[in-house]
């Protein structure tokens, strides 16, 4: 008994003294060290896809690094303050869609954003996307495991009012972001399988409704360009013609870096932003994607280690929410500018500019350093 | 006391969330496999079909417009330039809102709303993206000035040069050298479209579209690197045009004028040949018009003033316009006589005034209805005897008649580089059995050997009839281009030259054309007398038959217009020739007295120096002074 403690205690010297500053300030080391490799490949892609744009380069940095701040800073929660505040949390996200929903600021025709010029300029979907599963993650983190019906119901209701209000904005890529990552909650949290399929086969009849009655003109233009991009090569269809081209003539080792035609003389659309994978797979090749997913793969395994190691349920849902969300993240932004799946605004993690992108992947991932850092070694023996 | 159950719920709770992720890790590397798998479809299996679509996307082909050659004169004077023309383009992408872009231009411009109204209709034709639209042509030096002064208020609007023909010479060469216009559909089927898709004009007439092809050149083209709004970048390939051959006229653009000044403004044509090389030295069909309309586009109001003009400047009299010879002929029915021989230059008829056939009351009336009396070759051809001439055609006969006449060219197209030439008609049996099934009477014979008759003939012809006269049947094509790129063009079917029995018979028909205005009868003597060298000529009457298609009835005019067309033949000096004319002035009247003063005063331009006297290079070489100097 008292060997076992000594040894618990001297391992916790030794682990104290082998990684100190980042143990103390609750840091994984390995994650951190593949978020790092992600944003300079990302610099390095998005140099040549703006066009060696310096300052675009610098406002990227700049956003990292604030990403990076708030990491640390989410880093330092106790997983138990986040599961205890997460409730309100998810309300005041709620009050702040219901206020965007009222008298939103109007940017690109769609009411997204919150502003108070001079303090700060943010998407409360985008608080969302971390508030939702949380929330989940606490709720049934309370009951025992698999969910009941009727938390399965109340789920689903938390589910479904940021759902309809960020879809409302509209964002339903931004919604359907929202609503994946709180499945997966249900989904570790044992859903059961006849659920799962039962919620599959729900899906047919709801897409006729949503196609009938919630989507918009453009968002029904992005199906159907994606059934058939050929059918408007000038119009809608341009964008995946243009970026399977980018990648498609990449072949196995690229172009080169800054030699890519299709960015640097403009035909592939949006291409530092949402298509910036094709950039990269014009001027690095098949090497260079898998590559890149080799990266992404190694930061979710860290990530699925994490979730297996954490010590409370409440942990474990949430790390593996924000691990498989991420997967999908990467998944559905690859798959769509390589004409898999539809186009729907998502952009890659890491490597696509965009500052809110950034920080909202990188909060993410400081609930997971937290989650791993603040564990309780007393508790296990 | 919840606690032990959360304990071993805990345990639950971490053995199924364990299961789930392992079904989400094998989700993870399933999924990754599957976009792995797409970009290896895309990136090896697809990756000829993305690499040509990428190429295609950034490399355009531009063509590159050769030069067309110029056209100079004999001296090399520029006859036909080409002339850097300035168009305003407007790319309604580059523009924003390009209707606002529309009314800076017509501001800085002060042009109307009509102007405004066009340019609309031109804009709104372009449909291809960021393709720049001809809005205004030919822009002048002021307006350059003006669009590149306010560039700052008009976006997308940008000044284009390109190179556009013109013809400096105006209306002088209109007839022989011709012009270019746009090419139009039709022509387009035909053209090489590789070789002319950088090209807009296309030679139309005379010899802009005779040599066409040489004119033209070869088409270059350049590989440009361009972004995706259709901006070059860079230039990847070149390969130059090669511009068309230059082409030096035979004509002489002084004597081209001077011909025209001796018409004085009447109606009519000449034709100027060298006959010891068959070069054409002037070329006039009177009147004519301005050729650099119809480059850029001749109004169709314009146009319609000069298709419906009664002088139909448009009409080329040279080539096209068809009249009776008359008795510019008879020089060369002489020929036929000797050669046949059924005359000798001895050889006389008397002349009562008329000429019958035998068994026959018809008269065939000498234009002296007094008779000539006792005629013989040199008398008939000085005095225009017709029934001298009668008789020879009767004895002749109509088939060794056709015979000689086509040897010099009638009936058939004589030049070698002209465009649309007429061949006329040089009647025979089988053509008036095919024509009007019906058999060839005697009588036919006899007026056709004055000219009249069923025949019909271009000046060039005549010209070409004397210039053989000239060079004593030596046969050369008449040409209008001296070299085509520096050489020569070749004539592959030259006509056999005409090769009498006895050379000699030759001499005689010379004599009779120089007593036409040198001798005491001859019906040219007035301007025989005022000669500075020997001419030999042969005067002419065309009668009028009738009224020309597209003219309208107008009483005081169409009086006019039913004289009779004055021919005059001449080549000169007589001894040595080194120029042959024809002459035809319309409603003339008189061949002598009208049309002999304009052929010598052509015959006088090329000839004489700036003293009136016999150039000395022309002067025959046993006589040292010229014969009967004047001033």
């Amino acid at each position: 008994m008292n060997r076992g403690f000594d040894r618990a205690l001297s391992d916790g010297d030794v682990l104290r003294r082998r990684a100190s500053f980042l143990q103390r300030i609750h840091i994984d080391g390995w994650l951190l060290f593949l978020l790092l490799i992600l944003g300079v490949i990302g610099l390095f892609v998005l140099y040549s896809a703006g066009g060696r744009d310096q300052g675009l380069l610098i406002k990227q940095a700049s956003s990292f690094g604030v990403g990076l701040l708030v990491m640390v800073v989410v880093a330092q929660l106790e997983p138990r303050f986040m599961a205890s505040w997460s409730a309100l949390m998810y309300l005041i996200g709620v009050a702040l869609l219901v206020v965007v929903d009222v008298m939103g600021h109007n940017a690109m025709g769609a009411t997204r954003w919150i502003n108070i010029p001079g303090v700060i300029r943010f998407q409360p979907a985008e608080l969302m996307k971390v508030f939702v599963p949380m929330t989940l993650a606490w709720y049934l983190a309370r009951h025992n495991l698999p969910p009941t019906f009727k938390h399965i119901l109340i789920s689903c209701v938390l589910i479904a009012v940021p759902f309809v209000l960020i879809a409302r904005q509209p964002d339903l890529g931004t919604a359907l972001l929202v609503l994946v990552s709180a499945v997966f909650v249900l989904f570790l949290g044992g859903l059961r399988w006849r659920w799962i399929l039962s919620a599959v086969a729900a899906v047919v009849p709801i897409a006729f409704g949503m196609w009938m009655f919630v989507m918009h003109q453009y968002q029904k233009q992005r199906v159907l360009t994606f059934l058939n991009p050929e059918s408007d090569p000038l119009g809608s269809g341009w964008n995946i013609i243009q970026s399977k081209a980018a990648i498609g003539s990449g072949g196995v080792y690229g172009k080169g870096w800054l030699l890519g035609t299709q960015s640097h003389l403009d035909f592939l659309p949006e291409s530092h932003t949402d298509f910036i994978i094709a950039v990269l797979g014009e001027e690095f090749g098949l090497v260079g994607i898998c590559l890149l997913l080799l990266v992404y793969l190694l930061l979710i395994a860290r990530a699925l280690v994490i979730t297996l190691q954490a010590q409370t349920v409440f942990g474990k849902l949430l790390a593996g929410s924000i691990t498989l969300t991420f997967f999908i993240y990467v998944f559905v932004n690859v798959g769509m500018v390589s004409g898999l799946l539809p186009v729907v605004g998502v952009p890659l993690p890491f490597i696509s500019y965009g500052g809110t992108s950034l920080v909202t992947l990188l909060s993410g991932f400081g609930i997971l350093m937290a989650i791993h850092t603040h564990r309780k070694w007393i508790a296990q023996s | 006391m919840p606690a032990p159950i959360r304990l071993k719920d805990h345990e639950v709770d971490t053995r199924l969330i364990r299961g789930r992720l392992l079904v989400g890790a094998v989700a993870v590397i399933l999924l990754t496999l599957l976009l792995v798998s797409r970009m290896y479809y895309l990136q090896v299996v697809q990756f000829e079909h993305h690499s040509t679509l990428a190429e295609n996307n950034r490399i355009h082909v531009q063509s590159l417009p050769p030069t067309r050659g110029m056209i100079y004169d004999r001296n090399g004077v520029v006859v036909a330039d080409n002339r850097a023309s300035f168009s305003l383009t407007l790319t309604r992408e580059r523009a924003g809102d390009w209707e606002t872009v529309l009314d800076s231009i017509i501001e800085v411009l002060e042009l109307d709303a009509d102007s405004r109204e066009l340019f609309e209709k031109r804009i709104r034709q372009g449909r291809r993206p960021f393709e720049p639209v001809p809005v205004m042509f030919e822009l002048t030096e002021e307006q350059i000035a003006r669009v590149a002064v306010n560039q700052f208020r008009l976006p997308g609007v940008e000044v284009a040069a390109s190179l556009v023909r013109y013809y400096p010479q105006k209306e002088h060469f209109a007839h022989s050298v011709g012009y270019v216009g746009r090419i139009n559909e039709g022509e387009l089927k035909k053209l090489d479209a590789v070789n002319y898709s950088g090209t807009h004009h296309i030679g139309k007439t005379g010899i802009e579209r005779f040599y066409e092809d040489e004119l033209h050149g070869q088409v270059g083209y350049e590989e440009v690197e361009t972004n995706a709004r259709g901006r070059v970048l860079r230039v990847l390939k070149r390969v130059e045009p090669i511009s068309g051959e230059d082409i030096y006229l035979t004509l002489d653009i002084a004597l081209q004028e001077a011909a025209e000044a001796a018409l004085d403004g009447r109606r009519g044509a000449i034709v100027a040949i060298e006959p010891n090389t068959g070069e054409v030295l002037a070329m006039v069909s009177q009147p004519s018009f301005d050729p650099n309309p119809f480059v850029t586009g001749i109004s169709f109001k314009a146009y319609g003033e000069l298709r419906d003009s009664l002088d139909q400047p448009l009409f080329n009299r040279v080539l096209r316009g068809l009249y009776p010879p008359g008795s510019t002929i008879k020089p060369m029915v002489a020929i036929a006589g000797l050669d046949a021989g059924v005359i000798t230059p001895s050889t006389r008829v008397f002349d009562p005034g008329f000429y019958q056939l035998p068994n026959n009351k018809h008269k065939y009336r000498n234009w002296n209805r007094y008779g000539d009396g006792w005629v013989d070759l040199d008398l008939a051809l000085a005095r225009s005897n017709d029934t001298y001439f009668y008789d020879l055609a009767h004895k002749l006969g109509i088939d060794r008649l056709h015979d000689y006449m086509s040897r010099f060219g009638f009936g058939q197209r004589v030049s070698l580089d002209m465009f649309e030439e007429t061949a006329g008609l040089m009647p025979s049996r089988d053509w008036k059995r095919n024509r009007y099934r019906q058999s060839w009477y005697p009588g036919e014979t006899l007026i056709l050997g004055i000219g009249q008759g069923y025949m019909q003939t271009t000046p060039l012809q005549l010209a070409q009839s004397t210039a053989l006269m000239a060079s004593r049947g030596k046969w050369i094509r008449p040409h209008l281009a001296r070299s085509v790129g520096g050489v020569q063009p070749v004539d592959t079917d030259p006509p056999a030259d005409i090769v009498l029995r006895d050379q000699k018979a030759w001499e005689p028909a010379r004599l009779g054309m120089e007593h036409v205005l040198h001798g005491a009868r001859g019906t040219a003597r007035k301007v025989g007398d005022a000669a500075a060298y020997r001419i030999a000529g042969k005067s002419g009457t065309a009668q009028v038959v009738a009224i020309k298609q597209g003219e309208r009835y107008n009483r005081e005019k169409t009086q006019e217009r039913h004289r009779d067309h004055a021919l005059f033949i001449a080549y000169a000096p007589a001894e040595k020739p080194q120029i042959a004319v024809a002459v035809m002035v319309e409603n003339g009247e008189s061949g002598s007295g009208v049309a002999a003063p304009v052929a010598k005063q052509v015959l006088d331009a090329w000839l004489l120096d700036e003293e009136g006297l016999l150039k000395s290079q022309y002067r025959p070489a046993d006589s040292v002074l010229p014969v009967g100097v004047k001033r």
